[in-house]
């Protein structure tokens, strides 16, 4: 078989596509690192790099009138979605200009207007939202689904296996996507659960659910979007559990001896950019110099995206007590 | 239509919160109602009782006992378009829910930078009174009235129960309505519209000598020692609070300006209490008004008991409010 053969329908555009996605949010992370040990950005921080496929694979599956919840380690799933990384690098410096008016910082990144609702930082928390977004779509006979990111720290707590219920319960359009990256901070998935399998806890509610390889994009767009089509044709809420790894610390404060450097070191070799770049480069899709491009776009898009986080002002103090009620009347 | 007409003028306080809900639902297609036992069952106080029937299931959601879940749902559904009205059997059971009201109901228009005002109604009993014990009967909305974000009221009277529903749905604030399950069985004459304003206290019975702040069923009872007290010519003027967050700062010093004397009447615990910090407003704005110290008539401090003599004993009572405002006349 040829190059062309294999592509199974990918197409250079949507390959380009696809790993210009995931190189804007490795380098924005690794840019958040950065600021953090300058101190430009403070309080936790937590880093996507090693999980990308996953969001930027379930994203493509999403429409503009779905909503979005993810965690606290939201920065790629924001981005994914079409946040501006202006924006995004704005609410990391607390500025005005971030995304939330930087009043959430990097575990609270909201864009409304773009249905992401949050970065939620409390482990489960966001599960029950995302259950009451779909109703919210289902009762006023609005089309869209809730597709609800979380870890599998968050299988432990009862708000995950409450809101499984009720999903599947009232058939609501729920697209439940675990990102199993195998450690809640530093507590592994067998330290933490009798059944390890994710899928399992779904099927005891009655719903669908699939496993699927987190660290290719392909492998997650194609399960997330079969998911979707089915939840859109009203066969109820999906489990999608994404097996993944975070190559970095938890957060900024962690000294990682839960795991052996070995196990990263091993993870990293099958990371979702150089496995993609790889594959793209066999099927003849990208070239050496398309990823360059690629990944100099990204830096400038960081580039400008600090400048304006940098240049942006703060909220003044006087505004300290805005928002904590509505300010238009309902 | 009319809604004032439409309804019979008497009606308990069960059967006002029922009339609002049912307008609620009437009036808005964005409007559910959603929480245990509240479709099939009634509702375990039987407030929501026939609107199954009348609404369908679509819109009388029964949930299983999963409260941070259905309760999470309602922030959802509020971020989503629509007006839920969640109800929580009784303010002991919404500890379990108490994750979603504080870190996301109340939180989330603050630190999205007013991106997600969440319109969302809980309704909840609270109080004691009925001999249900320690996991039925506790006054914990002194503690839900901590929490910026929220909006507590407290409705004592049918004019109340019927029209804060109302002013709940149209605020795009989180409200958390507290009904007294010794109240539900209380019939009264409707007087006023169906609407109403939030964060207004109420004089309910004027007087020049003492002033009485509370709310719940323990307006009662303070009304009922200012009848008593009036025969030896004390008069108590009885606050009723209604809104317990933001509180009625204005109403409150005006009439403590009046009487210069204040007594809390308050059936949650003293320690760390609603009670502490209405006395402590008071201290801070009228303190040169006070011609006696600031006292309070509070819940013992124990975990309801369920023997009704032990559990009378712990609960504000009519002669311990009387004997708490001599007392500050004495003085």
């Amino acid at each position: 078989m040829n190059a062309t053969s294999e592509r199974g329908g990918l197409t250079r555009d949507h390959a380009l596509a696809l790993l210009g996605q995931m190189l804007r949010i490795r380098q924005f992370e690794d840019r958040c690192a950065q600021l953090y040990t300058e101190q430009k950005i403070r309080g936790f921080l937590h880093l996507y790099n090693g999980e990308e496929a996953v969001a930027v694979g379930v994203m493509q599956a999403l429409n503009p009138e779905d909503a979005v919840v993810a965690t606290y380690r939201e920065h790629g799933h924001a981005l994914a979605r079409g946040v501006p990384m202006s924006a995004l690098m704005a609410e990391m410096y607390g500025k005005r200009t971030g995304s939330s008016g930087g009043r959430g910082g990097s575990m609270h990144v909201f864009d409304v207007a773009r249905g992401f609702y949050g970065g939620n930082a409390i482990v489960g928390g966001g599960l029950p939202i995302a259950l009451g977004l779909a109703l919210a779509r289902k009762l006023g006979g609005r089309p869209g689904l809730a597709a609800c990111f979380f870890g599998e720290g968050a299988v432990a707590e009862g708000e995950f296996h409450e809101t499984l219920n009720l999903a599947a319960l009232w058939q609501l359009p729920v697209l439940f996507v675990c990102e199993n990256n195998l450690y809640a901070m530093g507590t592994a998935l067998a330290r933490a659960e009798a059944v390890t399998d994710i899928r399992a806890k779904a099927a005891a509610y009655g719903m669908a659910a699939e496993a699927v390889d987190g660290m290719d994009v392909l492998a997650v767009e194609a399960a997330a979007g079969a998911a979707a089509r089915a939840i859109r044709a009203g066969r109820g809420p999906h489990l999608l559990e994404c097996r993944t790894y975070r190559f970095r610390a938890h957060s900024m404060f962690d000294a990682q001896l839960y795991r052996d450097r070995s196990e990263v070191e091993e993870w990293r070799k099958r990371g979702p950019l150089i496995s993609f770049t790889t594959r793209c480069k066999a099927l003849e899709l990208i070239t050496e110099a398309d990823f360059q491009r690629l990944e100099q776009a990204a830096t400038g898009e960081v580039d400008a995206a600090v400048t304006f986080a940098e240049g942006s002002a703060w909220e003044p103090v006087e505004d300290l007590e805005r928002f904590v009620y509505a300010e238009q009347r309902a | 239509m009319n809604a004032v007409t439409d309804v019979p003028r008497r009606m308990s306080y069960r059967e006002a919160l029922r009339e609002a809900l049912r307008e609620a639902l009437q009036s808005d297609p964005r409007v559910f109602l959603m929480g245990e036992d509240i479709g099939r069952y009634g509702g375990c106080y039987a407030v929501t009782k026939s609107l199954l029937a009348e609404f369908g299931e679509e819109r009388i959601r029964d949930t299983p006992l999963s409260e941070s879940a259905f309760v999470g749902a309602g922030i959802g559904a509020a971020l989503g378009g629509l007006r839920p009205i969640v109800e929580i059997m009784t303010v002991n059971f919404s500890l379990l829910a108490l994750d979603q009201i504080l870190n996301n109901a109340a939180t989330l228009c603050h630190m999205s930078g007013g991106q997600c005002p969440v319109p969302l109604v809980i309704r909840m009993a609270t109080g004691a009174g009925r001999q249900l014990a320690a996991q039925h009967s506790h006054s914990l909305e002194g503690w839900y009235a901590h929490i910026p974000g929220l909006r507590i009221v407290a409705p004592a009277t049918i004019d109340d129960a019927r029209a804060m529903l109302g002013a709940a749905l149209r605020s795009p604030d989180p409200v958390l309505i507290f009904e007294h399950i010794a109240l539900l069985n209380m019939d009264g004459e409707l007087s006023a519209g169906p609407t109403l304003e939030l964060d207004r206290g109420a004089i309910r019975r004027p007087g020049r000598d003492v002033t009485v702040l509370t709310y719940g069923a323990s307006l009662y009872k303070c009304l009922h020692a200012a009848s008593q007290l009036a025969e030896d010519g004390l008069e108590l003027e009885v606050i009723d609070l209604r809104t317990l967050r933001p509180l009625d700062d204005a109403l409150i010093m005006s009439s403590v300006r009046r009487t210069h004397r204040a007594l809390i009447v308050d059936e949650g615990w003293r320690s760390g209490g609603l009670s502490g910090e209405l006395g402590m407003r008071i201290a801070e704005q009228a303190f040169f008004e006070l011609d006696a110290p600031l006292a309070r008539v509070c819940t013992a401090e124990v975990p309801i008991p369920y023997p009704k003599h032990l559990e009378d004993a712990a609960l504000p009572s009519v002669e311990r409010i009387a004997e708490a405002a001599r007392a500050l006349v004495a003085k």
